[in-house]
């Protein structure tokens, strides 16, 4: 069996939110749930779209935070701001182009997905990924979802300038190898 | 008179629903102590009994892990399997029997409260003759009690009327597998859907009502695989359907005759098959013959084009398989159109194969065990025909009864509440049951409640129903018992006991235990645990259609479930029915039966132009008794919502949250509009799982299916009108934690 790695497909959402409720019966953050689902919008479409964290291999929330409060551990799991460091300002949850950190007031304090850290460090799988009733978040042993899946696990990412690598993968159109939205980063620019 | 005691809001401030948002001791304190045990079990919330594991500490369950080795869902769960833990420890809990007193229920002894049912039953018996009394069970109930609750109508009390809430779920299918294939059960483990090239999904919310089924459809499409959709919405899994076809509501059987009709004139049916292993076939042909594609396009609004395509992908395939639920079920033609289903399999020879097959999605947590032993008005343990010489000779001898004892079939469950309003029965013992929300015309049903003489009811919460009862005798949950129940896939599986019942509630058995013992029947009824029940559930069953006579708790454990029929200890047990085209019947074929489309019970007319179809939603179960005293499955979707499309939205001046009135025949509903492309423009949904004025089932009508007794949920004639202002409803307080007006966001 090779390694495990966490795979992103919206497209097989059915927005149950069933993660979203698993996700608050998680040790390390109990009755907080850490999951974003969004419904594009309803109006047009059934569609939904799950996020967990993509645990970047160089966090950008990590880099932008004033108290040094978020820490990436060597399993490279990026963990919640540690809790005598931070100050709830906001800066990761503004930062982090995915959209993840939460800053939860009562207890002032940033928190996020840290990929159900009691659970995948004894070897168990994330609530979210175990219980996802389409595997639109999936955790499985790397080679696996490949034979599996028609789609290409991606890891790269690029916002404008900003390329981001991170250890979770979303399902992209088989081949692609990078997701970018921005059509500048498609631009041939003179040099 | 059984009318409620206490006005509704006086109830509801004692009784509920309340919501229970957090694991017993809170989040942050006593719940993070370590787990003493974890029990394998199941989840008690849908027909798919995905394996669970509860978390116990004092007697108490204080949450959940996911199951990972339980083969059918591996550790999947949609969220009211993540959150069902939430219904152990919850106020609202009834904690001993009540009895109806003059300022609404008094707390009584086990004693008082059986005796006085024991003697109320009879009583009305005495004087009105035996059939005067009624029975209802449910289907969330395990196969030992939905077996016990049988044998207690038709031994303790003689009474040919006890049917059961599974009348509203599985009929339809039950009795067109029956009549085709002789047996009551989807043919194929679910193992087989990602075998298929292609998948028909028809009138099947699976993402919200079978979510585990979508991994099943993904893994499929995976594999190169097909789905195309027959829905009058597009549900959740439209989103990766490969063909969508948008029936128009009521209509699905001329549908079915149109693809059919597109395989026989095309000559892609399967000519060795068919003669080989069916019959009937020539009529079945000559009946779909008119349905070409354009006229079956005029009727059901898709396209011939769809129609075309999908009878082309479905009959040249060399596995298809076809898969449906209420959608198609629910109809005075429920059955006619699970016939049409059937016809279009058999046809291609997609039957008894893997990856082959046309399977039926049972709905309830127990709704394929429910049914099998003698619950159902017309049937006997074992799937036996109550009106078969030799299945009342083998039972009587199981029951030690004289076989003329057994009474024969009486009412299925909407006809004894019509049998009840004219007068005709005078008194009902309820279980895992709750009417006033879940049957069609709830004005009807509420008058007829109200004329009981005697109503007495188990159950662990105080439902809408309930309010009606005379006695209340407090119950048990499905964590607090032991047992067994069947899957949709047809696999039997334990249900292991995690606790047991909390302060004076008592386990549902020993309640009909000892009813029996006060009828003067304690030697028939003689069970000192579930265990006991089962194995005469098992000698009762043998060599009957659902055989069980092989089936052991041990058994069950070892083998992660048994299919039936297992006849033996030493047989497999049959994942897969009619292998080698071998089907239920004497001659051992499959009997086409020809299905006719005809005018739904409630038409549409000038006044009522548009259709309503009610359904379900992913966070909620049934008539909500349990879920809607979540915290978070209420707060995922708190209050019914009229589905429709913008087009007929503009019409009428209705945006999304806008208030609607939706009016039938029967009478009026007002809630939230939900402005969605996702809909037929001619058709509006409200989904059904709440009571009082929030109730669907308002609106719905009383026409039953000729041969099944469905009601039909899916079809009622209706208009709509944006509303002045916000109902009664919603201006009184809801419980705290449902915010009034949700947004629009699903
Ligand atoms: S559990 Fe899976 S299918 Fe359900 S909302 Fe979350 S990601 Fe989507
Ligand atoms: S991995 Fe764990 S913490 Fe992260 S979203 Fe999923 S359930 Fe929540
Ligand atoms: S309700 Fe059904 S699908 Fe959901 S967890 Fe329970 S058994 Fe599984």
């Amino acid at each position: 069996m090779s390694e495990y790695g966490f795979f992103v497909d919206p497209s097989r959402c059915i927005g149950c939110e069933s993660c979203v409720n698993a996700c608050a019966e998680c040790e390390t953050h109990r009755g907080h749930s850490m999951i974003h689902l969004d419904f594009l919008d309803r109006r047009e479409t059934i569609a939904t779209v799950p996020m967990v964290c993509m645990h970047c291999d160089d966090p950008t929330c990590a880099q932008v935070c004033p108290a040094d409060a978020i820490k990436k551990g060597e399993d490279g799991i990026v963990q919640s701001a540690l809790k005598p460091r931070c100050i709830a300002c906001s800066n990761c949850v503004l930062a982090c182009p995915f959209g993840v950190p939460k800053v939860m007031v009562k207890q002032e304090q940033m928190m996020k997905c840290d990929m159900c850290y009691d659970r995948t460090s004894v070897g168990k799988r994330p609530m979210c990924a175990t219980v996802c009733p389409s595997q639109a978040l999936a955790y499985l042993p790397k080679d696996l979802i490949q034979i599996g899946r028609r789609e290409t696990p991606v890891h790269s990412f690029r916002f404008g300038r900003q390329a981001v690598t991170t250890r979770v993968a979303v399902m992209a159109p088989v081949g692609r190898t990078e997701i970018s939205l921005d059509v500048a980063d498609y631009l041939w620019e003179q040099p | 008179m059984a009318r409620p005691p206490l006005t509704l809001d006086r109830l509801a401030e004692r009784y509920g629903p309340h919501l229970n948002t957090a694991p017993p001791g809170g989040w942050d304190d006593e719940s993070q102590r370590p787990a003493q045990k974890l029990v394998k079990t199941h989840c008690c919330f849908c027909g798919q009994q995905c394996g669970i594991q509860l978390k116990v500490r004092d007697n108490q369950v204080i949450g959940f892990e996911p199951w990972e080795d339980f083969p059918f869902n591996r550790g999947m769960l949609c969220p009211k399997g993540v959150r069902r833990y939430l219904q152990g420890n919850h106020p609202d809990r009834l904690l001993q029997p009540l009895l109806r007193a003059d300022d609404g229920f008094r707390g009584a002894t086990w004693d008082e409260a059986l005796d006085f049912t024991a003697r109320r039953l009879r009583e009305v018996q005495e004087r009105h003759g035996k059939d005067a009394v009624a029975v209802y069970g449910g289907a969330s109930l395990t196969s030992e009690k939905s077996y016990l609750v049988g044998k207690f109508a038709r031994v303790a009390l003689g009474t040919r009327h006890v049917d059961y809430n599974g009348r509203l779920c599985m009929v339809s299918a039950g009795t067109a597998y029956k009549a085709t294939f002789g047996v009551d059960r989807s043919p194929n483990p679910w193992s087989d859907i990602p075998k298929a090239q292609v998948v028909l999904v028809a009138g099947a919310n699976v993402a919200e009502c079978a979510p585990i089924t979508t991994d099943y459809l993904w893994r499929m499409r995976d594999a190169g695989g097909k789905l195309i959709l027959v829905d009058p919405r597009m549900t959740p899994i439209s989103r990766n359907a490969d063909l969508y076809l948008p029936v128009r509501p009521g209509t699905d059987v001329a549908l079915f005759s149109g693809l059919l009709h597109v395989v026989l004139r095309d000559g892609l049916h399967d000519r060795e098959f068919l003669a080989d292993h069916t019959t009937g076939f020539d009529a079945v042909a000559a009946a779909v013959e008119a349905w070409d594609p354009r006229r079956t396009a005029e009727l059901t609004g898709v396209p011939p084009e769809a129609i075309e395509k999908a009878a082309r992908w479905f009959a040249e395939a060399d596995r298809a398989i076809a898969m449906h639920a209420r959608g198609i079920e629910h109809h005075s033609k429920g059955v006619e159109n699970c016939l049409g289903l059937i016809n279009l399999c058999l046809a291609t020879g997609n039957i008894g194969r893997e990856g082959a097959g046309c399977m039926m999605i049972t709905g309830q947590g127990n709704g394929q065990g429910g049914r099998e032993h003698g619950q159902k008005c017309d049937q006997l343990p074992g799937q036996r025909s109550i009106s078969d010489p030799a299945a009342r000779e083998h039972v009587a001898r199981v029951w030690n009864v004289p076989a003329e004892q057994i009474p024969q079939a009486g009412y299925s469950a909407v006809e004894i509440m019509e049998a009840i309003h004219r007068g005709e029965i005078k008194a009902l013992l309820s279980i895992c049951f709750n009417p006033l929300v879940s049957l069609p015309d709830s004005a009807y049903t509420r008058e007829a409640l109200d004329k009981l003489e005697f109503f007495g009811v188990v159950d662990f919460f105080l439902s809408e129903t309930a309010h009606h009862a005379d006695v209340v005798l407090a119950g048990s949950l499905q964590e607090e018992e032991e047992g067994i129940v069947c899957s949709a896939e047809g696999r039997v599986i334990h249900i292991r006991q995690a606790v047991t019942p909390p302060a004076d509630a008592r386990n549902d058995w020993w309640i009909y235990v000892e009813l029996a013992r006060r009828l003067g029947q304690a030697e028939r009824f003689p069970y000192r645990e579930p265990r006991e029940i089962f194995d005469e559930l098992r000698e009762a069953s043998r060599g009957g259609p659902a055989d069980y006579a092989g089936i052991t708790y041990e058994r069950i454990d070892q083998e992660q479930g048994l299919f039936w029929p297992c006849p033996s200890e030493d047989h497999p047990g049959t994942p897969r029915l009619f292998e080698g085209g071998r089907f239920f019947h004497d001659d051992g074929r499959a009997h086409m039966q020809v299905a006719e489309y005809r005018e739904s019970g409630d038409p549409c007319d000038a006044e009522f132009p548009l259709f309503l179809t009610t359904g379900r939603v992913v966070s909620h179960y049934l008539s909500g008794t349990q879920t809607r005293r979540i915290g978070p499955l209420v707060a995922q979707y708190p209050e019914p919502r009229v589905e429709l499309h913008p087009r007929l939205a503009l019409q009428h001046g209705i945006a999304s949250d806008d208030w609607v009135t939706v009016t039938t025949r029967r009478t009026v509903l007002t809630a939230q509009a939900l402005v969605v492309r996702t809909i037929r423009p001619d058709t509006v949904f409200v989904p059904y799982h709440w009571p009082g004025e929030r109730s669907a089932n308002q609106l719905t009508h009383r026409t039953l299916d000729p041969r099944s007794k469905i009601p039909e949920f899916k079809v009622s004639a209706c208009r709509i009108e944006k509303a002045a202002s916000a109902p009664a409803w919603a201006v009184q307080s809801l419980p705290a934690g449902a915010s009034q007006k949700a947004p629009a966001r699903r």
